[in-house]
C-alpha cells in the first residue's frame, strides 16, 4: 500500500516534469514517505559519465535506488589506451571492474538496453528483464556512421579494418596489427571531421604508434591522413612533437577526408594510399540507444540537453551525458568532461527526487593530458561555468590553456589524473 | 485529486525563476569539479595533491598564487582563472572540512 502510494507519486512528479510540483507531491506525503529509497534511477552506460553518476548519487543522494546496465563486464579506459598501442601499457593497466559501485549498493547488471520506454518508465534488456525507473540516465557515448565511407563497415567486420576507438578487443587487435606489421611497413591512420569524440586523442595515436615503430620497425611510416583542415587540438605542441621525436616517421596530411576503402588501401579525395595496417576513426554521432529512444535532435547527430540538469530536451526525466550530448560551446567530448556532467546530474537527480530546486549556478571543467612520447605529455584545460542569460556553458576568459612544452612532470600527472577518475567513478 | 495541486505548483512555478538563492550544496558540488585530478572529497591518489583536511586560508592563498604567478605551475595557474574568489572560498572550505585518506 506504501509501496504503490509512493510510485504513484513518482509517476505524477516525472508527469508533471515540474520542481513545484514535486515539491508539493513530497509536502503531501511527509508524515507517509518511509521508504528505505527516494527513487529509483537507472543508468544505461558504465563509462566516465554513468559509472560517475552511480557512484555519486550514492555519495550525494544515500537512500537512492541505482541500477547499472553496460553491455561489458569491466571498465576498460579509453583514456591511456593509446599507450597500449605504443606498447608502453598493458590492457589490464586501463581495466577495472565495477567492484566498488557493488559495495556501494549500486545494482550492476550485464545486458544489453534494446527499447527504452519514456512514458511507461522502464528499461527493456535483450535478455527480457524490465528495468523500471523514476529517472533515466543515458550515457551510451558514441557510434559510427559507417555509410558515408565505402568498405569501411565490412572492412571492419572482417576484422581487416580496426577503429580502436572504443577501447577493448580493438585496441588489442589494433595492437597485434602493429606488430606484425613488417619494418618498413606502412600505418595510416585516417581522423574524420570535427566533432568526434577525444580531439587530441588521434595525434596522441599516432605519436604513440610512432613511439614503437622507431625502437622496433625503424624504417616504418605513420601516416596521419586529417579530414581537417588543421591538427585540430594543441595543435602547436603535437606539431613540435611530430618534428622533435618522429622526423622521417610521421607524415602529417591535412584536409585528407576517407571516402571508401579498398582491402587496406584508403581512396582519398584526389590519390589512393596503400597502407599495411589501415586504423580508421569514423564519424561520430550520440550511441544507439539514444537514436531509438527519439532524444537525437541536433544535427541529426547529437542529444540537446538542459545543462542545469543534464535532462534532455527532448524528453525531460532522461538525463544524457558525455560524448552523446550536443556540446556547449568549447566543450569537448572527453571522459573528464563526461565525469563532470555526471556530478550535475546526480546532484539534480537527487533534488529532484527530493522535490527541491536544482543548482542554478553549476560549473564543469576539463583536462586532457596527451603522451607525446612514453613519458612527455601536453595538456589542454578548460573551465566552464553556467551563463543563467544563454542557458548554457561558457568558458572563462582567460583561463584554462595548454602546456608551454612537453614535459615529464604531466606525464606522472597524467597517470595519476586516469588513476584519480577511474577511483572517482568507480569508487575504487 | 489532481487538479489542485496542479493549479498551485503552475503558480510556484511562475515564482520559481525569481528566487535564485545559492544552492545548499554549492560548495560540494565545486569541490567535486576538482576530483577528477585530486580525489573523491579531495582524498589524491598518485602525485596529485591531496587537497582533504587542507586548511582553508592555505588552499585560497595557493590559487591566489597559482593567479598571480607567485606559484609555478604546469595546469594550476590557468585553471585557478577560472574560478571567482566566492567559489574558490566555498571549495576550500569543503576541503578543510574532509577527512584525508587512510
Amino acid at each position: 500500500m506504501n509501496f504503490d502510494f509512493r510510485s504513484e507519486l513518482s509517476r505524477r512528479r516525472l508527469l508533471g516534469a515540474g520542481v513545484a510540483l514535486s515539491g508539493l507531491a513530497l509536502v503531501g506525503c511527509a508524515s507517509t514517505s518511509s521508504g528505505p529509497s527516494i527513487g529509483r534511477v537507472v543508468i544505461v552506460g558504465g563509462g566516465f559519465g554513468g559509472a560517475t553518476t552511480a557512484r555519486y548519487l550514492k555519495l550525494w543522494g544515500g537512500n537512492v535506488d541505482v541500477t547499472l546496465v553496460d553491455r561489458n563486464p569491466e571498465f576498460i579506459s579509453c583514456p591511456i589506451s593509446n599507450l597500449v598501442l605504443g606498447g608502453h601499457k598493458q590492457m589490464a593497466d586501463i581495466t577495472r571492474g565495477y567492484g566498488g559501485l557493488k559495495a556501494l549498493g549500486v545494482r550492476v547488471v550485464q545486458g544489453e538496453v534494446t527499447a527504452i520506454d519514456a512514458a511507461g518508465r522502464k528499461v527493456r534488456l535483450a535478455n527480457g528483464t524490465e528495468l523500471p525507473f523514476d529517472r533515466l540516465v543515458l550515457s551510451p557515448g558514441i557510434d559510427f556512421m559507417m555509410d558515408g565511407i565505402g568498405g569501411l563497415a565490412a572492412g571492419i567486420d572482417s576484422g581487416r579494418i580496426t577503429h580502436a576507438w572504443k577501447a577493448g578487443p580493438q585496441t588489442v587487435a589494433l595492437r597485434r596489427q602493429l606488430e606484425a606489421m613488417p619494418d618498413g611497413g606502412v600505418f595510416a591512420l585516417s581522423i574524420p571531421k570535427v566533432p568526434y569524440r577525444c580531439p587530441p586523442g588521434p595525434y596522441e595515436r599516432a605519436c604513440m604508434v610512432a613511439s614503437y615503430v622507431k625502437v622496433a620497425k625503424p624504417r616504418a611510416k605513420v601516416l596521419v591522413l586529417d579530414a581537417n583542415p588543421e591538427i585540430t587540438s594543441k595543435k602547436g605542441l603535437f606539431e613540435k612533437a611530430f618534428k622533435d621525436h618522429y622526423a622521417g616517421i610521421i607524415e602529417y596530411r591535412a584536409n585528407n577526408e576517407l571516402k571508401s576503402i579498398d582491402g587496406t588501401t584508403a581512396k582519398l579525395e584526389f590519390d589512393d594510399v596503400k597502407a599495411d595496417v589501415l586504423n580508421v576513426i569514423p564519424p561520430q554521432r550520440a550511441g544507439d540507444i539514444a537514436a531509438k529512444a527519439g532524444l537525437v535532435n541536433m544535427n541529426n547527430r547529437w542529444v540537446g540537453v538542459n545543462w542545469l540538469t543534464m535532462e534532455s530536451t527532448a524528453a525531460p526525466g532522461v538525463h544524457v551525458l558525455g560524448d552523446a550530448t550536443f556540446p556547449a560551446p568549447l566543450m569537448p567530448k572527453s571522459g573528464h568532461m563526461a565525469n563532470q556532467h555526471a556530478k550535475v546530474a546526480a546532484a539534480a537527480i537527487i533534488q529532484l527526487l527530493k522535490g527541491e530546486a536544482v543548482n542554478p549556478t553549476p560549473v564543469v571543467m576539463n583536462t586532457c593530458y596527451s603522451f607525446v612520447t612514453a613519458r612527455d605529455v601536453v595538456h589542454v584545460a578548460s573551465v566552464h561555468q553556467f551563463d543563467a542569460t544563454e542557458k548554457t556553458f561558457k568558458t572563462v576568459p582567460g583561463s584554462g590553456g595548454v602546456s608551454s612544452a612537453a614535459n615529464q612532470v604531466e606525464g606522472r600527472y597524467a597517470l595519476s589524473w586516469a588513476e584519480n577518475i577511474w577511483s572517482d567513478m568507480l569508487a575504487l | 485529486m489532481n487538479r489542485l495541486p496542479l493549479a498551485a505548483a503552475a503558480a510556484l512555478a511562475l515564482t520559481a525563476p525569481l528566487t535564485m538563492a545559492q544552492d545548499a550544496h554549492l560548495a560540494r558540488n565545486l569541490a567535486a569539479t576538482c576530483a577528477n585530478c585530486h580525489g573523491t572529497n579531495g582524498a589524491a591518489r598518485g602525485d596529485m595533491k591531496v587537497l582533504a583536511g587542507v586548511k582553508a586560508e592555505t588552499l585560497i592563498a595557493l590559487m591566489n598564487d597559482f593567479r598571480s604567478g607567485n606559484q609555478p605551475a604546469t595546469i594550476m595557474h590557468q585553471i585557478s582563472k577560472g574560478y571567482t574568489d566566492e567559489q574558490i572560498k566555498l571549495i576550500a572550505g569543503f576541503f578543510a572540512a574532509q577527512q584525508p585518506r587512510k
